[in-house]
């Protein structure tokens, strides 16, 4: 397999298709093991571990079929909300400031409350764009803050403490 | 019964005009239609955003903001494809192949114009439909015991896994997988905990608005960030470019009307995703234009047909989801999970019980479609503005709504933990070129399913022929085998064709464009 000469995209087709197969595999042979923990029962009085073990399987089979037809052509391009993208390769900064984004979410808004926690995702999740500055992070931030108080906090009340501890 | 109906329209009107509501289908229109235009949102995203405001509201108002919602955000989604060809919602694909080339000659208001009349008129026949055959439904429905839920389900989710976008066993994959995360939590029957992994938080089961948001939010972000197509454009537009000529509306006229009657009939069949319908609607013009080779350069059929057949899909689809509980695409989903959220059981029964709730979306309906035209004429200035708002400042301001959104609906930063565990799934799946949409089909339609293959194994003693024997449920069964041979065919014709060596020999109209 040729990768990374004439691919534009970091997974070429085919092998997209086996590792999507393998997943559903995994998935389907795990939760049918899981199921099996649970009481199966008999089709006249099923138990609790009747429907997980039945979808596990049938899932555990889709991922074979997947990767079975991965060479095939696809009839339909896939579409996503969103719309079309440029460019289709990783993306590591991106990626990874909107996941710290809500994990400082949590974090801060466990020990710290809702402010900080609101400025730190918005602020976090802005830097993963490389055309966003400090600055311009700091003020949509700030912006952001701001709107969060007097919708979220004011207005609507939700209950979030603005600070805490704990 | 005709008359009963109109009697109950006459109260729905009623309900929807009372001042309360009315102001909410207005702001779901126009919040909608917002989100709808900005680039990289679609209905999906609108919706899972809004959907925790609507938690402290009253059913009504919740849900007739919610469609105002959606079908604002599918009409602004319509502006984007057509101006900036940017389709920020599947089935909006289609208009891009007509609308931006017209848009690129200086008649993007036109084609604004005729999609508006479109989209009117097909929201207008599809909100007939649903008066008429609704009562109608109902009727049939009440004869229907747990074995033709089953089966009727089992269509709808072959229907949404092989019919949405993308290879047709990676969409059922999804569906089987939504069926997954719907097992999650306490099995109501037993009461045993399963694939809760000792948290007790997740007894309750996954959490609709969570699931959703990953999927549809922060996964999209994840796909997006920095690799949007930068918006550039200097397009104005005048109020009197929007009104079609007469010889525009006469062209556009008869692919509106066959637009239509395409929508109408996918949106009363469960599962059948819109950017089907679409296609297949542009196709239909494609092979019955007398001059096919004008298509993809500007057409205005090109622009009609698919969006007066999504808009009027949209409101037939309400049919299924409401008569029966049974969603007819992703959207639809989040809608009924929406309902049950707020209590109500969608069903035969809602009908009679909620009366308030079903004559009065269909009111609001023609109200809001009415509202859309009325607000759009003025705002298409402010729209095209709002199109370039840069996506760098949009998907962090997101991603904040997101994460306040999902903790508000059990106040439980445990939630925000599951966005970012379907975000991250998402992401993976969307990258493994699965279509994710049918996975919320699945999660909302599997606690359902379960139940009803529990309850007609426990009447039919544990015959599994019931669901053959039973003619109802033995025509759908048998519509669902004729689906998967139909996939099988497909599939094996592809590859008879591929050793030919040659992909375009005696194209079929459908799956030559759907290859794009």
């Amino acid at each position: 397999m040729k990768d990374g000469i004439a691919q534009p995209s970091f997974l070429s087709t085919y092998r997209r298709d086996y590792y999507a197969g393998a997943l559903m595999v995994l998935i389907g042979v795990g939760a049918a093991v899981q199921g099996f923990q649970y009481n199966v029962g008999t089709l006249t009085h099923m138990g609790a571990g009747f429907f997980p073990v039945a979808v596990g399987i049938i899932l555990a089979c889709l991922g074979v079929l997947i990767a079975g037809l991965a060479r095939r052509p696809q009839l339909q391009p896939t579409l996503h909300e969103g719309g079309p993208l440029e460019g289709d390769g990783p993306e590591w900064r991106g990626w990874f400031c909107i996941l710290g984004g809500i994990v400082a979410f949590i974090v801060l808004g466990t020990w710290g409350g809702l402010l900080p926690a609101t400025f730190a995702i918005t602020f976090i999740s802005a830097m993963g764009d490389r055309e966003n500055t400090w600055l311009s992070a700091l003020v949509l931030a700030s912006l952001i803050s701001l709107a969060c108080i007097v919708i979220f906090w004011w207005a609507l009340q939700v209950q979030f403490p603005l600070f805490t501890w704990g | 019964m005709i008359q009963q109906s109109l009697a109950d329209l006459w109260q729905g009107f009623g309900v929807a005009l009372e001042w309360h509501n009315f102001m909410w289908s207005f702001v779901g229109v126009l919040i909608g239609n917002l989100i709808g235009v900005l680039p990289g949102m679609g209905p999906l995203s609108a919706i899972s955003v809004l959907l925790p405001l609507t938690y402290t509201m009253h059913p009504v108002p919740a849900i007739l903001m919610l469609a105002g919602i959606f079908y604002g955000s599918q009409y602004g989604g319509a502006i984007g494809a057509i101006l900036l060809n940017l389709p920020c919602h599947p089935p909006h694909a289609v208009t891009c192949l007509d609308g931006y080339p017209m848009a690129r000659r200086g008649k993007g208001g036109t084609a604004l114009g005729i999609t508006m009349m479109a989209s009117f008129f097909a929201a207008s026949v599809g909100i007939l439909i649903m008066i008429f055959a609704s009562p109608l439904l109902v009727a049939v429905a009440f004869k229907f015991g747990p074995a033709e839920l089953f089966s009727i389900m089992l269509v709808g989710l072959l229907a949404g896994g092989t019919m949405s976008s993308g290879a047709p066993v990676k969409g059922v994959a999804m569906t089987v997988l939504g069926l997954l995360l719907g097992v999650v939590g306490t099995d109501v029957n037993t009461g045993a905990q399963r694939f809760t992994f000792g948290s007790p938080e997740l007894s309750d089961g996954v959490e609709l608005v969570a699931l959703a948001l990953g999927l549809f939010g922060v996964a999209e972000f994840l796909r997006n960030v920095n690799r949007l197509q930068a918006v550039t454009t200097n397009v104005t537009m005048k109020l009197s470019d929007m009104r079609p000529s007469w010889a525009e509306i006469k062209e556009a006229f008869w692919p509106m009307v066959r637009g239509t009657t395409i929508g109408s009939l996918f949106g009363a069949m469960p599962g059948t995703g819109p950017t089907i319908t679409t296609f297949i609607a542009y196709a239909l013009e494609k092979k019955i234009s007398k001059t096919p080779e004008r298509f993809g350069h500007g057409i205005l059929a090109g622009v009609a047909a698919p969006e007066a057949s999504s808009h009027s899909k949209t409101q037939v689809d309400f049919i299924p989801t409401m008569s029966l509980g049974i969603p007819g695409d992703p959207v639809m989903a989040l809608i009924l999970g929406a309902l049950l959220i707020q209590g109500i059981q969608p069903g035969p029964q809602l009908i009679k019980e909620h009366a308030d709730i079903f004559w009065g979306l269909i009111a609001s309906f023609w109200i809001g479609n009415v509202l859309l035209v009325i607000l759009n004429v003025p705002l298409i200035q402010v729209w095209v503005k709002v199109l370039q708002v840069p996506y760098r400042y949009l998907y962090p301001a997101a991603m904040f709504f997101i994460a306040i959104g999902v903790y508000s609906t059990n106040n439980s930063l445990f939630d925000v933990g599951e966005v970012l565990a379907f975000g991250l799934m998402g992401a993976v799946l969307v990258a493994l070129d699965f279509p994710v949409s049918p996975i919320l089909l699945g999660f909302v339609l599997g606690p359902m399913l379960e139940e009803n293959f529990r309850r007609a194994m426990l009447l039919s003693r544990g015959s599994i022929a019931v669901f053959v024997e039973r003619p109802i449920s033995g025509a759908f069964i048998a519509i669902s085998t004729l689906m998967i041979l139909l996939q099988i065919f497909l599939a094996a014709r592809a590859a008879v064709r591929r050793q030919r060596g040659s992909s375009v020999f005696g194209p079929k109209v459908d799956d030559n464009s759907l290859r794009t």
